[in-house]
C-alpha cells in the first residue's frame, strides 16, 4: 500500500489541535508556536498533494477507503478532484496566515490563547475532511461537527455580543444540518432499497432516484448548504457572526469554513440529484441574484467595517451559487475558482481590518479617517484588498467573476445582466470604505497610527502574492478545476446551451469549417 | 400437580439479582449498621457483575422458558445486558459518600416527617440507611424480567416489581424532602393508575384471544374473526400503561416532577433503566403479540410520537431547573425511539436496541454530573447557578457538554449514531414525515442543550456560585465510563451496531 497522503493531511492538523490543547497552562506562546508549526507542516503536505495534481509531480497520491462502520456501509473514503483540490489548497494556505493574524487577538480580550489555536487547527482538520470525503455520512459528520469549534471560537473570543452571535450561528447551521440529516437518511434508504446499503458517494451517484424523491432530498441538502454558504434569505446569522468574532476568526469562517456549503452544492447536490437540480436551478439562480444585489446594497449602508465585509461576502457567495446553478461548464469552473479567490480576498480584507482594529480599538468606519498619512503601507494593503474585493483586473477575483457572469449569460441572460450590477455596487462599497477610512483629513485619534509591523507584513505578503499570481496565471488552476467540473455537469446532463448569436462551429481539428462562406 | 420445569441456566441472571435483593433484605435485618454499607454495595455490585457475565455467556441463546412465560432471546439478552451495565454504573453513584456533608444522597429515615424533630436527631447522629440497595435490586429484577416477558401476566408482574421499589426510592432524597415525597406520591398514584389500566387492557386482550401468551395472541389475530373492539380496546389500554412508563406524551406529566424530586442518583438510574426496560417490553408486545395488527396501532403511535417529540422539545425550552430540563429531554428521546417503533420493520428493533444503550450511558452520566454541582442547599440544580462553570471546573463542564451534545445528536457522539439508526429505520418503514418532525424537534431541543453550554462556558461565574464537590472514586469512575462510552460509541459504533443487529430477532 502506498503512503496515505490524504489521511496524513487530515491527521496533521488534528494531531496539532490535540498537542496545542495539551500545552501546559500559562505557556500561551508555546501553544501558538505548536499550532503554527503544525499548520505549516500541513501546508507542506497539502502543497505536495496539490503539486501532484497541478504539476504532474508523481507522489502516489491516491484515493483512500477504509471500512469505518461496515454495518451501515459507511467508510473513511477520501479522494480529490479539481474542485476539492482547489479548496484543500485554499484551506492549507489560509490556516497559517490566519494563525499568524490571530497571534495577539486572544490577549486583547485577556483570554487564554491556547484553546483559540487548538480550535483553529480543529476547524482546519474538519474542513479538510469535508473537502476530501467521498462518503456522504462522513461529510455530514464533519459538516455538523465543524460547528462546535467554530461556535466556541466565536463565543469565547470576540466582541460584546459574541454569545448572541455564537448561538445564532449554531442554531441556524444546526437546523440546516438536521434537515440535511433527514435527507442523508432518505438517500441512504434509497441505497438500501436499491439492494446495497452504502454511503459511498460514487455508488450513491449511480443510483437512479425518481424525481419526486430527488426533489425532497435535494431540498434537504440545499437548505443546509444555503444556510452555510449563506444564500439570501438564510443569511442573517453571518453579519452578526463576523461582526462579533475576532477579525481573523471571521476570516476563517467566511474565507474557509463556509466554502463547505458551496462545495457541497457543486460536489454533492448536483451529481446526486441531477433532475431536481435542473428543476430548481431557476429558483436558486433568482435567490443568488437577490443575494448579490441585496448583500451589496446592505454593505454600502454599513458603518461597522466587519459587518460591511460580511455583507460583501453574502454578495460574493451569491456569485458563487449563481455560477454553480447556471449549469454551464464555464460558470461552474468560474464558481469554483471564485471560492478560492473570494477566500483569499476576504481573508485579506478581514486581516487588514484586524490590523486597523488592533491599532484604533474600534470597528466603526466613522472612527477612522486619513489613516494613509501615518500608515501608508497599511493603507496600501487595504487598497489592494479592497480592489481585489471589487474584482479589478488583473487581480484573481476578476477572472472568476468574469467566468461566472459570461457562463451564466449563456443560459440566464437576465440573471447575468442583473448580477453585473453587483460589480458596480462592489466598486461603490469598497472604494467608499477606503475613502472614508484612509483618505481625507487625518483624524486626531489616528495621527499616531503605527505602520505595518514585521508579523503583519509576513501575513499580507503571501495574500497579495497569491491574489496577483492567480490573477495573472489562472490557467493551471482552471485546467484542474475544468477537469473535475466537466463530469459533474455531464451528470446533471446539462448540455452546452445554444450560442446566442449564430456563429459557425470552430473545431480544432478542422480549420476550414469556420471560414467557409 | 407437577411443579413447572424452570430453565435455571437461562434465567440465571434474573435469579442472581433477585437472590441478591433477598439477601440484601436479610443483611438489613441482621447485620450491624456499620458494616451494612460496604456489604450491601459489594453484594449489589458482585451480583450485577455476575448477572452480566451470565448474560454474556448466554449470548445467542433462544429459549422460551418457564412454561412459555419468559423468553430469553436476542433482544431480551441485549436489553438485560444494557440494564445491568447501567445499573452497575448507577450503584456506583448510590455508593458515593463524600459529596453530602450528612453522608449520602438519601434520607436517614424516609418515613420521618420532613423537617420534624426525629429527622433532626437522625441527621445529627449522622444516621445513614442502606435500604436503597435491596430496593434497587428488586427494581432491577423487574427490569430484567420486563423485556423478557412472553405473557401478559408476567409482563404485568414485572411491571409491578420494577415500579414499586422505584416509588419508594423517589421519596428518599435527603435534601428537599417535601419535593421528594411529593414526587414519590405523584409517581405512585399515576403509576398505580397506569398499571391498573395496563391490567385492564390485558384482560380485554385475554377476553379476545383466550390466552395470555404472546405467540398465541398473535395466532389468534389471524385465526379469529369478530370481537375486534375488544382487542383494540385492550391494545389501546395496554399501550397507555407502557407509554406511561417510557414517559411519552400525553402520559408524561409525572416525568419532570419525579425526575426533579427523586434523589439524583435514583433519577439517573430510573431515567436510563426504566426507559430501556419499558421500551424493550413495548417492542416485544407490539411486534410479537400485536404485529399482525400494526395497521391499527401505527396511527396511534404516530400521533403519540409526534406529540412526544414536540412537547419534549418545546416545553424543555422554558425550563430553568437542570433536572427538569433533562426530564423533558428524556421525553423528547422517547419520541425519537417511538419513530423507529412505529416503522415496525426489521431494522427497527436493532435501531431501538442501539439507541437505548447510547441514551442510557449519556443519561446516567449526565445525572451524575448534576450531583457534583452543589451549594449550601445541596445540589444546585437551578440553571442560573451553572453560569461560568466552564471556567472553574473545565473538565466537569466539558464532560457535561459532551453528554448534552450527545443528547442533541451532534456527530462524533453516540447520540448521533443512535439518531441516525432510529431515523433510518423510520424512513425505511415509510415514516418519513415523522423523521422530518424528528429532526425539527432535534433542532429545537438543541437550543436548550446549547443554552446550558453557553451558560457554562461563555458567562462569567455568578457571585454566589456553587462549589464543585470532589467526588470519591465511585462517581469518578461512573462518570468516566458514561463519557467514554458516549464518545466511543460515536466514533466506532460498529461493534455495538453489529451486536444489536445480531440480537434483533424475537423468538415467539
Amino acid at each position: 500500500m502506498t503512503f496515505p497522503w490524504l489521511t496524513t493531511l487530515i491527521a496533521l492538523p488534528a494531531l496539532g489541535a490535540v498537542l496545542t490543547a495539551l500545552v501546559p497552562a500559562g505557556r500561551g506562546t508555546l501553544a501558538k508556536q505548536v499550532a503554527l508549526a503544525f499548520s505549516l507542516i500541513t501546508l507542506i503536505v497539502g502543497g505536495l498533494i496539490t503539486s501532484h495534481y497541478l504539476f504532474d509531480l508523481d507522489l502516489g497520491v491516491e484515493a483512500e477507503r477504509y471500512e469505518w462502520i461496515p454495518e451501515i456501509g459507511a467508510s473513511w473514503a477520501l479522494d480529490v478532484n479539481g474542485i476539492s483540490l482547489a479548496l484543500i489548497a485554499l484551506t492549507v494556505v489560509s490556516t497559517p496566515i490566519i494563525a499568524l493574524a490571530m497571534w495577539r487577538e486572544a490577549e486583547a480580550e485577556k483570554r487564554d490563547p491556547k484553546p483559540f489555536f487548538a480550535l483553529l487547527l480543529a476547524v482546519e482538520a474538519l474542513t479538510l475532511v469535508a473537502f476530501a470525503s467521498r462518503d456522504v455520512l462522513l461529510f455530514y459528520l464533519v459538516f455538523e461537527a465543524m460547528l462546535i469549534p467554530l461556535y466556541f471560537l466565536i463565543g469565547m473570543y470576540g466582541g460584546p455580543q459574541r454569545r448572541y452571535a455564537a448561538v445564532k450561528f449554531l442554531l441556524y447551521n444546526l437546523a440546516g444540518g438536521l434537515l440535511m440529516l433527514a435527507a442523508v437518511i432518505g438517500l441512504y434508504v434509497q441505497s438500501i432499497d436499491a439492494g446495497s446499503a452504502t454511503f459511498f458517494l460514487p455508488d450513491l451517484v449511480a443510483l437512479d432516484i425518481d424525481v419526486t424523491t430527488q426533489r425532497w432530498l435535494f431540498l434537504g441538502f440545499m437548505i443546509a448548504f444555503a444556510i452555510k454558504a449563506p444564500l439570501w434569505p438564510f443569511h442573517t446569522w453571518l453579519p452578526d457572526a463576523v461582526a462579533e468574532a475576532t477579525p481573523s476568526n471571521a476570516a476563517l469562517l467566511t474565507g474557509v469554513a463556509d466554502k463547505v456549503g458551496t462545495f457541497g452544492m457543486i460536489a454533492l447536490a448536483l451529481p446526486l440529484f441531477p433532475d431536481a437540480s435542473r428543476e430548481f436551478a431557476p429558483v436558486i439562480v433568482t435567490l443568488a441574484v437577490i443575494s448579490i444585489i441585496y448583500g451589496a446594497l446592505l454593505a454600502i449602508g454599513q458603518t461597522d467595517m466587519k459587518r460591511l465585509i460580511g455583507y460583501t461576502s453574502i454578495s460574493h457567495f451569491g456569485f458563487i451559487v449563481l455560477g454553480v446553478f447556471a449549469l454551464t461548464g464555464e460558470a461552474a469552473a468560474g464558481a469554483t475558482l471564485y471560492m478560492i479567490n473570494h477566500g483569499l480576498s476576504t481573508i485579506a480584507l478581514f486581516v487588514v481590518v484586524g490590523f486597523m482594529i488592533a491599532r484604533r480599538g474600534s470597528r466603526q468606519v466613522g472612527d477612522y479617517g486619513g489613516v494613509q498619512k501615518p500608515a501608508p503601507k497599511l493603507a496600501g494593503v487595504f487598497l489592494f484588498a479592497a480592489l481585489s474585493g471589487l474584482a479589478l483586473p488583473p487581480l484573481s477575483t476578476f477572472v472568476s467573476e468574469f467566468l461566472v457572469i459570461s457562463g451564466t449569460f449563456l443560459r440566464y441572460r437576465e440573471a447575468a445582466i442583473v448580477a453585473t450590477l453587483g460589480i458596480v455596487l462592489a466598486a461603490l462599497y469598497m472604494l467608499w470604505l477606503y475613502q472614508r477610512t484612509m483618505t481625507g483629513p487625518v483624524r486626531p485619534e489616528v495621527e499616531k497610527t503605527p505602520d505595518l509591523r514585521r508579523r503583519e507584513i509576513a501575513i499580507a505578503t503571501p495574500l497579495v502574492g497569491l491574489i496577483l499570481l492567480i490573477g495573472f496565471f489562472p490557467k493551471p488552476l482552471v485546467d484542474v478545476i475544468d477537469e473535475a467540473v466537466a463530469p459533474t455537469l455531464v451528470e446533471v446532463d446539462a448540455d452546452r446551451p445554444e450560442p446566442l448569436a449564430p456563429v459557425a462551429e470552430v473545431d480544432g481539428d478542422d480549420d476550414n469549417e469556420g471560414t467557409d462562406q | 400437580m407437577n411443579a413447572p420445569n424452570l430453565e435455571y441456566a437461562e434465567l440465571a441472571p434474573l435469579l442472581t439479582v433477585f437472590g441478591a435483593a433477598v439477601i440484601g433484605v436479610l443483611i438489613e435485618a441482621f447485620a450491624p449498621r456499620r458494616v451494612r454499607h460496604p456489604v450491601q454495595v459489594a453484594l449489589a455490585l458482585l451480583a450485577l457483575l455476575a448477572a452480566l457475565v451470565q448474560v454474556i455467556l448466554l449470548a445467542g441463546t433462544e429459549v422460551v422458558g418457564a412454561v412459555g412465560a419468559v423468553v430469553i432471546d436476542g433482544p431480551a439478552l441485549f436489553l438485560q445486558g444494557t440494564i445491568l451495565v447501567m445499573s452497575i454504573i448507577s450503584i456506583a453513584f448510590f455508593a458515593e459518600r463524600r459529596l453530602e456533608s450528612g453522608g449520602d444522597a438519601f434520607a436517614p429515615s424516609a418515613s420521618t416527617l420532613p423537617g420534624g424533630e426525629e429527622e433532626k436527631v437522625l441527621v445529627r447522629q449522622k444516621r445513614l440507611q442502606t435500604e436503597v440497595y435491596p430496593l434497587t435490586m428488586f427494581a432491577i429484577t423487574g427490569m430484567l424480567l420486563f423485556p423478557a416477558a412472553n405473557d401478559l401476566l408476567v409482563m404485568f408482574v414485572a411491571l409491578e416489581v420494577l415500579s414499586l421499589p422505584l416509588y419508594l426510592l423517589c421519596g428518599m432524597a435527603r435534601r428537599r424532602r417535601l419535593l421528594s415525597q411529593e414526587a414519590a406520591l405523584k409517581y405512585f398514584l399515576l403509576g398505580a393508575f397506569s398499571s391498573a389500566i395496563f391490567l385492564f387492557g390485558a384482560a380485554f386482550v385475554y377476553g379476545f384471544a383466550g390466552t395470555l401468551r404472546f405467540s398465541e395472541i398473535s395466532e389468534a389475530l389471524t385465526a379469529q374473526i369478530g370481537q375486534e373492539e375488544l382487542l383494540l380496546t385492550g391494545v389501546g389500554l395496554m399501550a397507555v400503561g407502557l407509554l406511561f412508563k417510557v414517559g411519552a406524551v400525553p402520559f408524561h406529566s409525572w416525568t419532570p416532577d419525579v425526575y426533579q424530586g427523586a434523589p439524583t442518583p435514583v433519577t439517573g438510574f430510573m431515567a436510563a433503566c426504566t426507559k430501556i426496560a419499558a421500551f424493550g417490553a413495548m417492542v416485544r408486545l407490539f411486534y410479537v403479540a400485536f404485529g399482525g395488527l400494526r395497521t391499527d396501532w401505527q396511527p396511534m403511535l404516530w400521533a403519540v410520537a409526534i406529540a412526544t417529540m414536540a412537547v419534549g422539545a418545546i416545553v424543555g425550552l422554558t425550563q430553568t431547573d437542570i433536572k427538569r430540563m433533562l426530564a423533558y429531554s428524556s421525553i423528547a428521546h422517547a419520541g425519537f425511539v417511538l419513530t423507529a417503533l412505529v416503522a415496525a420493520d426489521e431494522t427497527a428493533t436493532a435501531a431501538i436496541l442501539f439507541y437505548l444503550a447510547t441514551y442510557g450511558f449519556a443519561t446516567v452520566g449526565a445525572f451524575a454530573v448534576v450531583t457534583l454541582v452543589r451549594d449550601s442547599g445541596g445540589e444546585a440544580t437551578h440553571l442560573a447557578k451553572w453560569t461560568g462553570l466552564g471556567k472553574r471546573a473545565p473538565i466537569l463542564a466539558g464532560t457535561f457538554a459532551l453528554f448534552l451534545l450527545a443528547f442533541a445528536g451532534i456527530p462524533m457522539t453516540s447520540g448521533f449514531v443512535g439518531k441516525l439508526a432510529v431515523f433510518t429505520a423510520a424512513v425505511d418503514g415509510g415514516a418519513t414525515p415523522l423523521v422530518v418532525i424528528g429532526v425539527v424537534a432535534s433542532a429545537v431541543a438543541a437550543f436548550y442543550y446549547v443554552r446550558v453550554i453557553v451558560l457554562m462556558f461563555f458567562s462569567e461565574p455568578a457571585a454566589e456560585s456553587p462549589s464543585i464537590a470532589v467526588p470519591s472514586v465511585w462517581t469518578t469512575v461512573g462518570i468516566t465510563l458514561g463519557a467514554a462510552a458516549t464518545l466511543l460509541l460515536g466514533l466506532v459504533p460498529g461493534p455495538l451496531l453489529d451486536l444489536a443487529q445480531a440480537a434483533a430477532t424475537f423468538v415467539r
